[in-house]
């Protein structure tokens, strides 16, 4: 993996765009969850899931793939999408999400689809297991890397910064933290709930490696991906910028949408606008 | 009598020349053989390496040994990495923090997650002593025996601390391995048996009028108990429940069968503790007269371990008026 053409960038972009698509179309199904952070966070999940990872859909558990770990589980439809897409297992079955005896659980849970690695919801945990991950994978040498996706606002929580003093001190730098920056929570905008910032500044206090991208363009994020790998001496921590609802204008930005689905008639503009958004994109002409 | 079955020290009675020791010194040798059995074996420590015992497996196994600081939560939830990864993670810390502040991370991390992570609450009970009650967990049975594929293990002594957590280490989801600190007999042996959810007799007269279940190191208390009320003429029966979740339901209401009256007795709160558990069955199944030998909605205090366990009624008196009592019930 490295630089990627403006082509595959542009490719990714469709794909990130079909992924959107589904997710509405498994809200609508389940009648409830969460959309901003799914859409907000469907080109980096496509990044991932289509360029990044080292793992095999077929074998999902093969010991050396790279582990995804989402720590802020409410967001899972986008993973649930992305996996479908890439083969994990079939679009009508994302579909599922949320229902009676589906393994596509309204928060991700390991013991019924392990392919998700952990089990999560409840804030502020992931990077401590992550961390874990990695410590272990490096206690045995193994090769592969741990990707951990964060939310901004778990970032309130009080575990997830031990995680990251642990993650700095050890200098796991097998672990990438991606931290889904969209400003939003259920109460409002972060700065205005419980502010973060300066963020940046308290990982590189915490000895992490701080990159900043915009989380909507593929090529600067996959590009942060191969940086992070480069730095040896502690783990990275990529800020990714993003729009929380992005691709359908309406609810762009809109903390409202942190926690609910489209209605059906509402959902049904919603994948019509990405329709016509994917429609737009040509990617024939770039190399 | 004791069964000889039970294969106990043989001068169990002679308490002043029994050897002591706290129930964390079992776990101490144990986790360390654990090591040398199966390199998955990592032992994480927040800050208390000497009084937990972890210390004893960093000396042996440094590379082993992960630090993390005051920060129980993270404890948890490395840990749950580390086992999803593969490895065999001990924590350890003093109850009253974990589980007693990281539970939600054990509820989601390590029991819904189904990992074996084996949790080693330290300084369980009153008998912690001159802490006082912010560190003398009396809630963590409670706590972690409603968690789903959670395993409960409460050792008696020593050596039953050891075997525990070599058990433990083998098995492959989670456990709560409750220690305790203050200096009890050792009356068990490497004889004794030990198993996972199967409980056992250590005193048996003929035609028992009562059942004692007891857990933890006041097991030697119900064990003076039996034998001091056998020699005044009431015959009972005591059994070791070292493994509060899974129940040993089938052995449990054998002796409610046949003695009609029990008495549970452990060092942590009454409610939702083993007598609970105990409750939970009896109710269900054979609804027998039951009297509890615990902690009454209280907060423990500073003093001394022995003094601590008569104040709060936990001594061999209270247990013998409580076999007296429940045997009028009947």
């Amino acid at each position: 993996m490295a630089h990627i053409s403006e082509k595959k960038a542009c490719e990714l972009q469709v794909k990130a765009n079909e992924i959107r698509q589904t997710i509405v179309e498994m809200l609508i199904a389940a009648g409830s969850g969460h959309t901003a952070g799914p859409l907000g966070m469907a080109d980096i999940f496509t990044a991932f899931y289509f360029h990044i990872l080292n793992h095999k859909p077929e074998e999902p558990l093969w010991e050396e793939r790279d582990r995804l770990i989402l720590s802020n589980g409410h967001i899972t439809p986008v993973r649930y999408a992305a996996m479908a897409h890439a083969g994990y297992f079939s679009i009508d079955e994302a579909k599922t999400l949320r229902k009676f005896g589906s393994r596509m659980q309204g928060h991700p849970e390991r013991e019924r689809l392990p392919a998700v690695e952990t089990t999560s919801g409840p804030l502020g945990s992931g990077l401590g297991q992550a961390a874990g991950i990695a410590l272990g994978a490096r206690m045995d040498a193994k090769k592969f890397r741990v990707y951990c996706l964060l939310s901004d606002a778990e970032h309130q929580a009080g575990n997830l910064w031990e995680s990251a003093m642990f993650a700095g001190v050890n200098k796991l730098s097998n672990l990438t933290a991606v931290i889904d920056r969209n400003n939003i929570q259920i109460n409002g905008m972060t700065e205005d709930v419980m502010p973060l910032e300066p963020l940046a500044d308290k990982y590189r206090a915490f000895n992490w490696h701080v990159i900043e991208v915009d989380g909507h363009n593929i090529e600067a994020f996959v590009d942060a991906v191969e940086e992070a790998k480069a730095i040896y001496e502690k783990p990275t921590v990529i800020i990714a910028h993003t729009i929380p609802g992005k691709g359908i204008a309406s609810i762009e930005f809109d903390f409202h949408w942190h926690g609910k689905p489209p209605k059906k008639e509402e959902g049904r503009d919603f994948i019509k606008e990405l329709r016509t958004l994917g429609g737009n994109i040509t990617c024939s002409d770039k190399e | 009598m004791v069964p000889t079955d039970a294969k106990l020290i043989e001068n169990v009675f002679e308490t002043e020349k029994l050897e002591k020791g706290s129930t964390r010194d079992g776990f101490g040798k144990g986790v360390v053989e654990a090591g040398e059995k199966d390199e998955r074996v990592v032992v994480l420590c927040a800050d208390l390496a000497e009084s937990t015992r972890a210390e004893w497996f960093q000396k042996r196994f440094p590379k082993r040994y992960i630090e993390l600081g005051v920060a129980e939560q993270n404890l948890a939830t490395v840990a749950s990495g580390l086992a999803a990864y593969g490895k065999i993670p001990f924590i350890t810390s003093y109850a009253a923090f974990s589980p007693g502040r990281n539970n939600e991370q054990i509820r989601t991390t390590i029991s819904l997650n189904n990992v074996p992570v084996k949790i080693c609450g330290m300084h369980a009970g009153v008998s912690v002593g001159p802490d006082g009650a912010t560190h003398q967990q009396l809630e963590d049975i409670a706590l972690m025996r409603v968690q789903p594929n959670m395993t409960v293990i409460c050792p008696a002594d020593v050596e039953e601390g050891r075997k525990a957590t070599i058990a433990a280490a083998a098995y492959p989801h989670p456990v709560y391995l409750r220690f305790s600190r203050a200096n009890t007999p050792i009356f068990t042996t490497t004889e004794t048996p030990f198993e996972i959810g199967k409980a056992y007799e250590v005193w048996r007269d003929e035609n028992p009028q009562a059942a004692i279940i007891a857990t933890g190191a006041l097991l030697y208390n119900a064990l003076c108990a039996a034998r001091e009320l056998s020699e005044a003429g009431t015959p009972t029966v005591v059994l070791n429940l070292h493994t509060i979740k899974p129940l040993d339901i089938e052995k449990i209401l054998s002796l409610a069968q046949e003695c009609g009256a029990i008495v549970t007795v452990e060092e942590h709160q009454i409610a939702g503790g083993m007598g609970s558990a105990v409750t939970e069955v009896l109710s269900a199944n054979l609804p027998t007269p039951i009297e509890f030998i615990g902690v009454h909605d209280q907060f423990g205090q500073s003093g001394e371990p022995d003094e601590l366990i008569e104040h709060y009624r936990m001594g061999v008196s209270h247990i013998k008026k409580a076999v007296s009592k429940v045997i009028s019930r009947k």
